[in-house]
This record gives C-alpha cells, structure tokens and sequence, in this order.
C-alpha cells in the first residue's frame, strides 16, 4: 500500500468559527477538522482517514490567544500553541498546572504546531488502531490489544469496554483538576461542557474520544478562577522525554491551609479512555494533613479496581508512586 | 548511455527503452541520476509529475481530486528565505515537499515524515516547525527560512553552522540541517541559554549516530560567539 503520499482532499480555510461550523456541517462524514494537523496528517499519510474535504482551521483569528474572563478565570483559544500556553504569562501566574503539562507534550517543534484544542481531542494512539486494523474502534468486531498476545503495554487498567485505549492527552487531566469547560460551536448555537463529561470511553462510544461529533468546533477551553494560584502537580512518566506520550500522567490541584489539605482535585491520565478523575484519592485526602502518611494512603487508594492487561501491570505501582508524590511533593 | 533521464512532459512516466540494457539497468540509471532528474524536471517547470515520480505516484494512487467546490487556490506565494516565490501548490502538500521538490531546496530533509525526526525542521516566522506535518497552504503568510537562507551576505555559514564544525557536530549528517535550524530557533528566542535550555530546544530532533552532545555543544559555543 502507498504510504506518506496523502490521498487527494480539497481544503478550506475560513477566517471565522461560523465559516468553518457552515463548513462541516455541509460535508457531514466527508469533512474532516483539522487545527496543527499533527493527529490529521498521520491519518491522512497512512490513508486510513481519506475525507473529501479539509477544513483548516488555523486561519480563524478568534480562536487564537488567551483572554481574561470578565468573572474570573481564564478562556484560552482552542488554537492556542502548547508553546504558547506553556510560556504565557497569566496561564503561567495561575494555573501553572496547564501550563506545565503542555510543556510535557511531544517535541518542542510539535509544541509549536500542536494546539490545546487539539490535545484533548486527538484520536487514541493504540497502535493496533492507528495501523489501520479493522478493530472495533475502527467499526469492526474485534479487539486486537487485548488477546494473549497482544501489545498492551501502554493500554487501560480501568474502563475496557471492548476497546482497552487510554486517552493519550498530557493537557486533559489538568483540565479535568482545573474543571475546566470546553466551548463547543454548532449549527444549533454554542455550549459550555465541562471537561470531566467531555472525554467520553468506549462504553459511550467506541468511534469517539469526546463528545465532539461531525459539524462540532471546540473554540475555546475556560478555565474558571476556583483554582486559580493553588498549590499544583504535574507529573509524566514516558519511555522518552521527548515525543512519547504518557504512560501514566498525573495532575494535581489542592488548596493547603496551616498544612491541612482543604480541597483537591487529581486526575491521571493513559490509564483510562478517558482522564480518571481519582476520586476515591480526594474522599481520602481532603481535611487530612499534608505529609507522608496522607500520601502513602492517597497512593493505595488510587489504584483500587485496577485491572490491568498481560502486559500493563507496571502501570499500578507507576500510579500509586505518581500519586503519592503529587500529595507529599506539591 | 546517455546519464541523463529524459522528461517527457508533465504527468508522463518514462518510458523504458529497450537498447539501455533492460530493466535493471535502467533501475541502475535512474538511481544515479536522479538529482539531476529532480534538478531538471524542476528547471523544466514540470513541479507536478517530479513529486509524484519521487513519491511513488500520486496521480497513480489518488482517488482523484474532488470536483471544485470552493476550495484553496493551488497557486499562491510563499516568503521563503526573504523571497517571495510563486509557487503551484497541491491541497495535499506538505511544507517539506513543497521546499524540496518544487523550490529545488533539497537542505531540508525527509526523514520520518511524520514529526518524529526533526530532519524537516524549518523555522516559521522564526519558530521551529516540522515541515513534514504543516500543509504547504496553511504557511502562506509565515516567513520561512530553511537551512539554505541562514548565510550571510557574502556566503559566510551561520555561527550556528560554523560552531557545528568546529565542535565536530555531524557525523553522518542527515540530521544536520534540522539541528542547525532547532539551534538557529533557539538563539534567536533565547541567545544565551543554559546548557539545560539548549538540551530542552534541542529534543525535537533525532541524531541515529549519536552527536547530541557535539551539537549541544556547538550551540553553547555559537552563544557565547553571538
């Protein structure tokens, strides 16, 4: 099969959020979204995706920039740069959660192409899937990680439901600490999702990492002021710095008084379809201490039920360690 | 044996000719030559059938472009090292294609093609990008430089360049031009970096001889001359 020679596409670009809504609404299952192009390209080069039509996105000023919300909090442009958020200064004042992890993704060359928007709603990374098989994410009636031989190494400990694919994002999870709301335009109007319901498992639907269907733009990620300046963790441990993705990340947002743990939000992603909101890991450590016996607690309550594959179990004590360390280090 | 390969016209394949020799000789001679192919089907203005000869025949494997509808314009220019360049453009077309095979500048190289080389770096309006993975049509209004505009007026190398000969940097050098442009990228955002700053800048590409350490340490040196 021909590879690296992209199949034949029209491409548009608008300048405005509605050009581009009119646009992909008009072409249905034959247009395709695409902001750094760094999840569509390699889709388009292995010829497993072939839309008809382009929609460039990159053009459209109003979806570039960060911008102070009139109650508070931050909305960040859904085509804002992972370099761009990562040296901002008022992503970086307040919520150098984000801004951390999206100096944690890929390359700094991707970095500076890769937006926010396009982060959290890239295509899962199995590479069974991303080969092009015919498994069931891809319509077909099978799962090819999950057999005795199969490579899943970097797949779920929790949330298999036919597929075993992990969100691959390093920014969603600190979207998810922040409560961050996703911005999403349509024909029918705007609305507001918060980040928690946005990334959807394969229970919901095996076709989709997130609510966004045919005709959806994500504009713009806000990030309300609750957690602005709190006390933060990020952490991502990958085979490689550079370029890999995630094989477990962590997030962390807490509020510490007098060395007691107030309130907390912690998430971890690449061990589930969806960045897992560790809620048992925040029942446990709330009102509790800041020190090493909380952390130790929050480690072993952040893996219970995890179920992992033949070959991802060194991903539950990867976690625990990453949390406790997010509750002793932040 | 004429070592030339003859361009019949756009979109045409060659023609194989039986008094060369037969087919693997034939092979043989398009494998020599085919920088002065390139070179020729570029100086000839038949852009088009080049890239899909080197690419294995985009015409051949496409599902055929779809009917107008509104789409870009294939012809448009392109600010590339300070010039500005009428170019034929493909929807499809990735920066990296365009530089080398329709602007004839080869210093910018293919490696992985999908982002996780770093041998196509470029800078865009001074901003280190992978042109393996930009659209050719989404840089329109970006000033690009490629490893080729970085000399200076009277041909004098970069001191980015010059610091990686002195510090022994290439080896094979594949990767070589990506690293000067991540390094070039660097000192213009930051000209005095930590040798940790530089490491971080440096990470977006891959040496397979192993020269991270002769390349971090010609882009320290070429800090300290700047």
């Amino acid at each position: 099969m021909p590879k690296d020679m992209m199949a034949a596409f029209e491409l548009y670009q608008p300048d405005t959020v509605e050009q581009a809504v009119n646009l992909l609404t008009r072409f249905g299952d034959d247009g395709w979204a695409m902001a750094g192009g760094n999840d569509s390209l390699d889709w388009f080069k292995d010829r497993i995706k072939q839309p008809g039509h382009v929609v460039d996105l990159s053009g459209i000023g109003a979806m570039h920039g960060v911008r102070q919300m009139s109650g508070g909090g931050l909305e960040i442009g859904a085509l804002t740069t992972l370099s761009a958020v990562n040296t901002d200064p008022m992503v970086r004042a307040h919520y150098a959660l984000l801004a951390d992890a999206a100096g944690r993704v890929a390359s700094p060359q991707i970095r500076n192409t890769g937006t926010l928007g396009g982060n959290v709603s890239q295509d899962a990374r199995c590479w069974y899937y991303r080969y092009g098989v015919h498994c069931y994410r891809a319509g077909g009636n099978r799962c090819y990680a999950d057999t005795p031989q199969g490579q899943n190494r970097e797949h779920c400990l929790w949330g298999a439901s036919r597929c075993v694919a992990v969100s691959p994002s390093d920014t969603a999870p600190a979207m998810v600490a922040l409560d961050a709301r996703m911005v999403v335009q349509n024909a029918k109007g705007m609305r507001e999702i918060p980040a928690e319901e946005f990334f959807i498992g394969p229970d919901k639907d095996i076709r989709r990492m997130t609510v966004l269907e045919r005709g959806d733009v994500l504009t713009a990620i806000r990030i309300p002021a609750d957690w602005a300046g709190a006390t933060f963790y990020f952490e991502k441990v990958a085979d490689r710095n550079a370029w890999d993705f995630p094989l477990v990340n962590v997030a962390a947002a807490m509020r510490v008084q007098d060395g007691m743990i107030k309130a907390i939000r912690i998430a971890a992603g690449a061990v589930q379809c969806v960045p897992r909101r560790l809620k048992a890991v925040e029942a446990v450590v709330t009102g509790q201490p800041k020190n090493e016996a909380t952390a130790k607690l929050a480690g072993q309550s952040a893996i219970r039920g995890a179920t992992p594959l033949n070959y991802n179990q060194f991903k539950i004590p990867l976690l625990q360690n990453l949390v406790t360390r997010a509750i002793r280090d932040a | 044996m004429s070592d030339e390969i003859r361009v019949t016209g756009p979109g045409t394949a060659l023609e194989p000719r039986e008094e060369d020799g037969g087919i693997l000789a034939d092979v043989a001679e398009r494998k020599a030559s085919r920088r002065q192919f390139i070179k020729g089907v570029i100086a000839s203005g038949a852009v088009a059938s080049a890239g899909a000869f080197v690419f294995g025949g985009l015409a051949a494997c496409s599902k055929g472009p779809p009917a107008a509808s509104g789409g870009v314009e294939r012809l448009l220019m392109l600010k590339v090292n300070g010039k500005s360049r009428p170019v034929d453009v493909m929807p499809n077309e990735t920066l990296a294609m365009t530089l080398r095979y329709k602007l004839g500048l080869t210093g910018t190289k293919l490696g992985c093609d999908r982002a996780e080389c770093g041998a196509c770096t470029v800078l865009l309006d001074n901003v280190a990008t992978y042109s393996c993975t930009t659209l050719t049509h989404s840089v329109r209004n970006r000033s690009i430089t490629t490893v080729e505009g970085l000399e200076g007026p009277n041909g004098e190398l970069h001191p980015v360049q010059q610091a990686m000969i002195d510090e022994l940097g290439p080896q094979c050098g594949f990767c070589t031009p990506g690293q000067v442009m991540s390094g070039v990228a660097l000192l213009h955002a930051n000209p005095k970096p930590t040798r940790e700053e530089a490491r971080l800048a440096m990470s977006g590409n891959l040496c397979r001889c192993g020269a991270y350490d002769h390349y971090l340490n010609a882009v320290m040196r070429a800090a300290q001359s700047a």
